[in-house]
């Protein structure tokens, strides 16, 4: 939806910016920072390093996501997809997270450092995102004029 | 094709504009459109910190913003997770990526090419074939060696024999070669330069690399390691114990070790105490910002990193130029993770910026490092860190910290961590 919206505005400035080449985009742009939240939005992609971009984590053999891995705490939610979470579910697993209350390899290093505030905003964003299935980059050869 | 990207598809496109739109977006619409409508940003450096500033500037301008990469090699190699090179459960060809999906994606332009010259009056760049104007400028160069102290090892020919390996790519192939050479009952040697310098606890990841091969095909041999720092700079009781309990007796560690001279031909160290014969010889020299920072005059003579505002990455000694990545003055660890929170934050801030609105006065961001301790099992240090109003600076939050121990677990969790931040970073 979010998505849609900010690809609908490229859309229409790409061909806006043909015939017109000097519109404004700068109140679209304003727009989208103050739906986004610019404090959140940028926090959230800090999680993509392990969550994947707007919360789409690559499909790979150590990943759990807590639909299919409900029985095992211990793996559960490994690098898991946030994209299109409960925010009910979300912030009940960071503020576990943060208490010590639920098991944890790294998060409680992540989640001990936020404010409620901003967790509850990151349910927001995380809900907010589109599920989109992403598989792993696929390597090359390296080139023999590299460094 | 230009829009393309992840969250949209080309019957929303088509529904959006018409078969007409489509077709005329077809013909390059980049090239046409004259001056988009927030300005360009010029971005040199295609590394985690570049690419990172790219993708994130086009997602958040709406693609109001013009970005263009100008990145000397035609491809992307990992540092993360290259060490594995060394212990043998990786190869080179698994850490190498193109560039062509992150350019499609998000319609970022892309040039080829070394830079000469960096013109911060007139806004323009130079390059070996041709010039650029900008509106903002991005530096993200990672480091450059500093070879004042050690002129020995400045050659190519000298690198060929004595590679340091710290940028991954031949010489972390030709590094491995020469583990694999090397007799049983050989000693490796490798230096450890003053921080700060790339990857905190990759010098230390390597002792483990090299030991977990050596224990295994190598037995009688020994790994020495000179370190200019006062001790382990990173998760050093972890890696202590790590040394103590899996690979006993093989690594001498000594610390307050300044590399003095080094003779190439024999692979001979001396250090103010010491003399170390090597059959295999690693230095990781002293480091400092990458060349293009030097020549965009955003460091001082006296200290070799980028100053820069927390709050926007900008230079604090030149304007409309921002630097991220390892290039920068900060009392943080240069990793990764770090230069793509770091490219997040300034991306963020340039669109605000070039938008005419406000940053983020308060930025906040994760970090966090994993270490392979074998080729299995990994172990980690993470924090959060917030911007500190009184102190201008990032710093840590409370919370943070290391694994208790390294386990196979985690060694997945990290693997995760790499697929995650690739496909972050180049997609
Ligand atoms: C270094 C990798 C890493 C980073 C960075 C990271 N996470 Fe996690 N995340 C994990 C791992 C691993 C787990 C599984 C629990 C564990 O072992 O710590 C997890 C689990 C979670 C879960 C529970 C998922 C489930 O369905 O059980 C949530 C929610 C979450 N992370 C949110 C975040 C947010 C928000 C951020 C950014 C502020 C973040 N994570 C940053 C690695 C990471």
């Amino acid at each position: 939806m979010k998505q849609f919206q900010s690809a609908w505005f490229l859309a229409a400035l790409l061909i806006t910016s043909v015939s017109l080449p000097d519109i404004g985009n700068a109140a679209e742009v304003a727009v989208f920072s103050a739906e986004q939240n610019i404090h959140i939005r940028a926090l959230a992609a800090s999680c993509a390093a392990c969550h994947g971009t707007l919360g789409n984590a690559v499909e790979s053999d150590s990943r759990g996501s807590s639909a299919v891995n409900k029985a095992d705490a211990d793996t559960n939610g490994a690098n898991a997809v946030l994209a299109g979470i409960a925010p009910a579910d979300f912030t009940e697993k960071m503020l576990g997270f943060r208490d010590g209350s639920r098991k944890a390899t790294v998060m409680h290093h992540h989640a001990k450092g936020l404010s409620v505030a901003e967790i509850n905003q990151l349910a927001v964003h995380f809900s907010q995102q589109k599920r989109v299935a992403k598989a792993p980059l696929k390597p090359q050869v390296l080139n023999a004029d590299h460094d | 094709m230009l829009i393309m990207t992840n969250h949209f598809n080309r019957r929303d496109f088509i529904k959006v504009t018409g078969a007409a739109g489509a077709l005329l977006l077809s013909q390059n619409s980049f090239a046409r459109a004259t001056k988009p409508p927030l300005g360009r940003v010029v971005i040199i450096g295609g590394g985690y910190a570049g690419a990172t500033a790219a993708k994130y500037l086009r997602m958040w301008s709406l693609g109001a913003i013009e970005v263009i990469v100008v990145e000397a090699n035609a491809q992307f190699v990992s540092c993360p997770l290259s060490n594995l090179v060394l212990g043998g459960s990786k190869n080179i060809n698994d850490l190498t990526f193109g560039y062509d999906a992150l350019k499609a994606n998000h319609g970022i332009q892309w040039v080829q090419d070394t830079v000469t010259a960096i013109d911060t009056g007139a806004k323009k760049i130079s390059m070996l074939r041709g010039e650029l104007s900008y509106d903002r400028l991005i530096v993200a160069p990672g480091v450059d060696f500093n070879y004042d102290d050690l002129p020995m090892l400045a050659s190519a020919a000298a690198q060929q024999q004595i590679p340091h390996a710290w940028k991954a790519g031949w010489q972390t192939v030709n590094l491995r070669k020469q583990l694999e050479a090397m007799p049983n009952g050989g000693v490796f040697v490798m230096s450890v330069p003053r921080a700060p310098y790339r990857c905190p606890p990759g010098p230390y990841e390597r002792v483990c690399q090299v030991a977990s091969y050596l224990k295994v095909h190598k037995p009688k041999s020994k790994i020495i390691v000179l370190d200019a720092n006062a001790e382990i700079i990173s998760k050093k009781g972890l890696f202590t114990k790590v040394w103590a309990d899996i690979y006993t007796g093989m690594v001498d560690y000594r610390p307050d070790s300044v590399i003095a001279g080094v003779d190439v031909a024999t692979k001979t160290v001396t250090t103010e105490f010491d003399k170390v014969s090597a059959e295999v010889l690693n230095i990781i020299p002293p480091q400092r910002a990458g060349k293009v920072a030097q020549i965009a005059n955003l460091t001082e003579k006296d200290y070799p990193w980028c100053e820069v505002s927390f709050l926007t990455y900008e230079s604090r000694l030149v304007q409309n130029v921002h630097v991220v990545g390892d290039s920068i003055a900060a009392g943080l660890p240069k990793s990764a993770h770090m230069a793509t929170s770091q490219a997040k934050v300034c991306a963020n801030a340039i669109v605000q910026l070039m938008a005419g609105l406000t940053p983020d006065p308060a930025p906040v961001f994760a970090n966090t490092c994993y270490s392979y301790v074998t080729d299995k099992s990994a172990m980690h240090v993470a924090n959060v860190y917030r911007y500190d109003e009184a102190k201008k600076i990032m710093v840590s939050a409370d919370g943070g910290g290391v694994s208790l121990a390294p386990s196979d677990k985690e060694g997945g969790y990290a693997a995760a961590w790499a697929q995650n931040i690739w496909a972050d970073t180049l997609t």
